[in-house]
This record gives C-alpha cells, sequence and structure tokens, in this order.
C-alpha cells in the first residue's frame, strides 16, 4: 500500500512551504515534496519579499531569517536611450519596525523558510519530481513520483509547482499558457562591496534600495528592469513578455547586457562582479489566466495559480497568503471531512476575498493594455525624456518658447487627442 | 574610457552559464516531437532566440539541445510556434542548481 498522509504539498516554493507551515502547526500530517536539490534551487525572483504576509505566518521572521536589506527607498527610471526621468519614495519608517520589505536571495530564504515548516512537523522530501496526480472517481487521492514505487495518498494534493503549473494543466484546470501570459526575467547577480553599495545608493549602513527601470530598459518592448540592492551584491534583471521577445527577435541575455551597459544603469554597477545568471518565467496573465484552483482532493496556490500582480511587482507575498488560505481551508475541510470540491472551495473564496483576489481583480486589464497599446513604452517615455531635457536645459531659450518645443514634439493636434486618450485609458485600467 | 569591469565580465550567454552549477542527467528532458516541423515549417527557428541559456541551436539541418545548460523555465513550450518541444522537468535533484537569486 502506497504510504498515505493528511496532505502532500508539490514544489517547496512560498506557496508551498507557507501551506505546509501552517498545516504542520495545527497538527496536519503533510509532506512537502521538492524536485531540486534544496528548497530555493530552482527558485527565482528579483527580490523583494514583503513584511506583512510573511509575518502573519512566521513572527518576528527577520531577526533571524536570511534577508539581505530593509528597503527604505523605491526608485522609478523611465528610462530613454542616454537619459532617465526618475520618482523616488524614499522613508525613514520603512527604515525600522515593522519594515515594508527587504531584499532576500531566494536559495537561501527558501531554505531557511523550508527549514521552518520541518521544525513545525512538516515532512521535507527534496530530489523529487511528482510527474502526475493520482485520481480517482474524479477526485485526486494523491501523487506519482519519480522515486521507485513512487506513489502517495493523501486527502489533499496542494498543487505548488511553480509557473509552468504541469500538473494543473494535466488536470484540465487550465490550457497551455501562451506567450503573452508569461513574462521571461533573467538576472545576474553582482558582487559588490558593502559600502560601495550604501554610497552608490545612498544608503545609511544595512538599508536598501530598490530602482525599477521602464522604457529604454526593456528597448520599448512591455516588461521592466530592476536593480536591487542585497548584503553584498546587487540583483540586476529584466524581463518582458515572452510574446515580445519573439515579436521583436530579442536574445534575452543580450537585452541584459544592453541594461547593464546602459548610461544610466553602468555607473551603479561598475566593479560588480557575476556570480550567477539566472532565468525563469513570471505568470503574467493576471486575473483572466487564473485557474480553477479547487477540485476534489486538490488545491492550486501561488504562481501555479497565476497569483502575480506585474503592475506592483508582487507575487511571493499572494504566494505565501495564498498558501496560509490553503491551509486554513484544509483545516475547515478535515474537521468536516469532506475533501469534496464543494469543501475546498472555501479556499477560492478566501482567497478572491483578501487582497490577492482584490488586487488581481483590479489590474485585470492592465497587462493586456499596455502590450495591446505599445505606445507608452515606446513613445510616451521619450517624450516625458525630451520635455524634461528641453525644460531644464539652460541655453537662453525663453520658457514660454521651450513649452511650445514640448508641445509641438507631441505633435499633431489629432496625435495629442490620442496621447489624453491614452492617458485617461491607462487610468481607467490601473484605477 | 576603458570598459568597465562588469559589463565586461560575463558578457556573453556561454560566460554566463559559466557562474552556474548543473548536475545534469544523463538523458534530456526536452525533446523535440518532430524534427522536419523545424526544418521544414519554422523559418525563424525562434527558440534559438529567445531561449534564455541558448539551450536550441540549428545545426544546417536539425535541431541540437543541450538540455544540460536548461534553467527549466518553461519558455521554450509555451514560446514554440509548432508546440513542438516536449518539456519536462529533469529527474529529481537533477538540473540547475542555484546557490544565490
Amino acid at each position: 500500500m502506497p504510504e498515505k498522509f493528511d496532505v502532500i504539498v508539490v514544489g517547496a516554493g512560498p506557496a508551498g512551504i507557507a501551506c505546509a507551515y501552517e498545516l504542520a502547526k495545527h497538527g496536519v500530517n503533510v509532506l512537502l515534496i521538492e524536485r531540486g536539490e534544496y528548497p530555493g534551487s530552482k527558485n527565482v525572483m528579483g527580490g523583494v519579499l514583503y513584511r506583512k504576509m510573511m509575518e502573519e505566518i512566521v513572527p518576528d521572521f527577520h531577526k533571524e531569517a536570511p534577508v539581505e536589506r530593509p528597503i527604505v527607498e523605491q526608485r522609478f527610471m523611465m528610462m530613454d536611450k542616454t537619459s532617465a526621468v526618475t520618482f523616488s519614495y524614499k522613508g525613514m519608517e520603512w527604515a525600522q519596525e515593522p519594515y515594508n520589505n527587504f531584499t532576500v536571495l531566494r536559495a537561501k530564504f527558501d531554505q531557511w523558510f523550508a527549514q521552518k515548516a520541518v521544525e513545525r512537523g512538516a515532512l521535507l522530501v527534496c530530489e523529487t519530481v511528482v510527474l502526475e496526480c493520482v485520481v480517482e472517481d474524479g477526485r485526486v487521492v494523491g501523487v506519482k513520483t519519480d522515486r521507485p514505487d513512487g506513489e502517495l495518498r493523501a486527502d489533499v494534493v496542494v498543487l505548488a509547482d511553480g509557473v509552468n503549473s504541469l500538473l494543473a494543466k494535466s488536470l484540465g484546470f487550465h490550457k497551455e499558457f501562451r506567450p503573452d501570459e508569461v513574462a521571461l526575467a533573467t538576472m545576474e547577480i553582482l558582487k559588490l562591496d558593502k559600502k560601495i553599495i550604501e554610497d552608490r545608493f545612498n544608503l545609511e549602513e544595512g538599508q536598501g534600495c530598490t530602482i525599477e527601470l521602464f522604457g529604454d530598459a526593456t528597448k520599448g518592448i512591455l516588461g521592466t528592469g530592476f536593480l536591487y540592492t542585497n548584503k553584498d551584491t546587487l540583483s540586476i534583471g529584466v524581463g518582458t513578455l515572452l510574446s515580445g521577445l519573439i515579436k521583436h527577435k530579442i536574445k534575452p541575455y543580450e537585452l541584459m547586457e544592453y541594461v547593464k551597459k546602459h548610461p544610466m544603469i553602468r555607473p551603479y554597477i561598475q566593479g560588480g562582479e557575476p556570480q550567477e545568471y539566472l532565468a525563469h518565467l513570471i505568470p503574467e496573465g493576471g486575473y483572466k489566466s487564473i485557474p480553477k484552483v479547487a477540485g476534489a482532493g486538490v488545491i492550486v496556490v501561488g504562481d501555479a495559480a497565476q497569483l502575480v500582480n506585474a503592475i506592483h511587482r508582487e507575487g511571493s507575498n499572494m504566494a505565501m497568503t495564498s498558501g496560509r488560505l490553503a491551509a486554513e481551508a484544509i483545516i475547515a475541510a478535515k474537521e468536516r471531512d469532506d475533501y469534496s470540491e464543494a469543501s475546498l472551495d472555501a479556499y477560492r473564496q478566501s482567497l478572491m476575498a483578501s487582497f490577492v483576489g482584490q488586487d488581481m481583480k483590479k489590474y485585470k486589464d492592465a497587462t493586456h493594455h499596455f502590450d495591446k497599446f505599445p505606445q507608452y513604452f515606446e513613445q510616451y517615455i521619450p517624450m516625458m525624456n525630451r520635455a524634461a531635457s528641453q525644460m531644464l536645459t539652460v541655453d537662453g531659450t525663453p520658457k514660454r518658447e521651450k513649452q511650445r518645443k514640448i508641445w509641438r514634439d507631441m505633435g499633431s493636434f489629432g496625435q495629442k487627442v490620442k496621447i489624453a486618450r491614452d492617458f485617461y485609458r491607462a487610468w481607467r485600467v490601473m484605477k | 574610457m576603458s570598459e568597465p569591469s562588469a559589463a565586461a565580465k560575463a558578457a556573453t550567454i556561454e560566460e554566463k552559464q559559466y557562474l552556474l552549477r548543473f548536475n545534469a542527467d544523463t538523458q534530456s528532458h526536452l525533446h523535440v516531437m518532430d524534427a522536419n516541423v523545424c526544418l521544414t515549417s519554422c523559418p525563424d527557428k525562434i527558440c534559438t532566440v529567445f531561449c534564455p541559456a541558448e539551450v536550441y541551436k540549428w545545426e544546417e539541418v536539425r535541431m541540437h539541445v543541450g538540455y544540460e545548460g536548461c534553467h527549466e523555465c518553461g519558455s521554450c513550450r509555451i514560446g514554440c510556434p509548432h508546440q513542438n518541444i516536449k518539456w519536462v522537468y529533469p529527474k529529481g535533484g537533477h538540473g540547475i542548481v542555484f546557490r544565490l537569486g
């Protein structure tokens, strides 16, 4: 007979570990399966971990977890080829308890987090791929792994297998994703002295800064770049919709080199020693791409459920919250001894009622909009740069004449109407 | 002006891939299902462009699949215009091993 657990969680990322942690905390017999050598060995993100959602699972985690730097400033660079208009918010409330967010390196952080779940009583098994869910009489009753005699049984299987979400697909919960539903991001970790990082980014000791890059960082293709400060490394990355790379025939690592050599970026990273190069997909389909998330004996969480807010670069927090809510629904189902779809649907309901569902819904049209209308990145960001340069360059031209030049630069009357309409539309999809 | 070191180092995909640790399986987890499709129906061979690890290389008449350097991102499965790539995870414990990010 195959071994039986109360719950099997597939995938030790933020969603899966959060779920296993919560279940184990409540005495549920849970197995956490990870295909990598260790949790984190397959996991990639830019690096911002939000304090609030993590703390709802492990209070005061930052006192012992391997976090890099608390973020005190978030900058947004609207880039043209040799210039940038930069917005920023820096606040000292972020430099102290309770903090807003931290940069993390996932291979380190996920190992720590998984270990916390193990301390709570979860059983962690690594180097094991779940090949398929075992389905009997229309309900998921276990998993088949690539180990010898690899079948395992459970009342509930939680699919936290990440963006590729092969298991939910094989259950018919969603179709194969389209190239415009995923972003391909590449990242490099560059080693740099702590003090140099703090000087370059205008930081007190131990503090961190994030910079998001728009416009020329992705050569006008829909996407973003980022530059984040870790303790003694920088994480630099760039991601665009896979459909954008295909359309423009761009190699992702060449785009990375373009960003690294960009005159607005190069001074920040100068002297940085490359440590690692990473590529990963980000689910960007948004609300409309969320698959069925609860079935008989099965729940889908995290990236596997496409829970990413691309506009606010939030994902790991949504993953953790989805894992926690899944655990709550499973514990309630256990009390009823009812693992039917109707019973586990409580997870979907609480997920949709939470900030996760609400934010996904709020931005449901945003990515599609900016994908459909490339002029925001291709035209308006360069226009903004030209306007700033015109207005701030002192060359003896009277200011009113400069304003007229900027106005002319925006094109004909028809084009100005188009710009106004586009900004109204952008407000509509973001509001 | 001399080239800054960060931009000079690990500038090519080969050098970037050298930064990584792989525990390659002896068998590929990536399979081109119908080699003829690449040859006759796919002039762009777009997988050779968007794959972030240059796993796919066109060698005159056939697609070479360097699965050993795969990041397991899934782009090729989703991005192949002919859905011609069978994509599974490498055997447990195999494939790429990220140490940091």
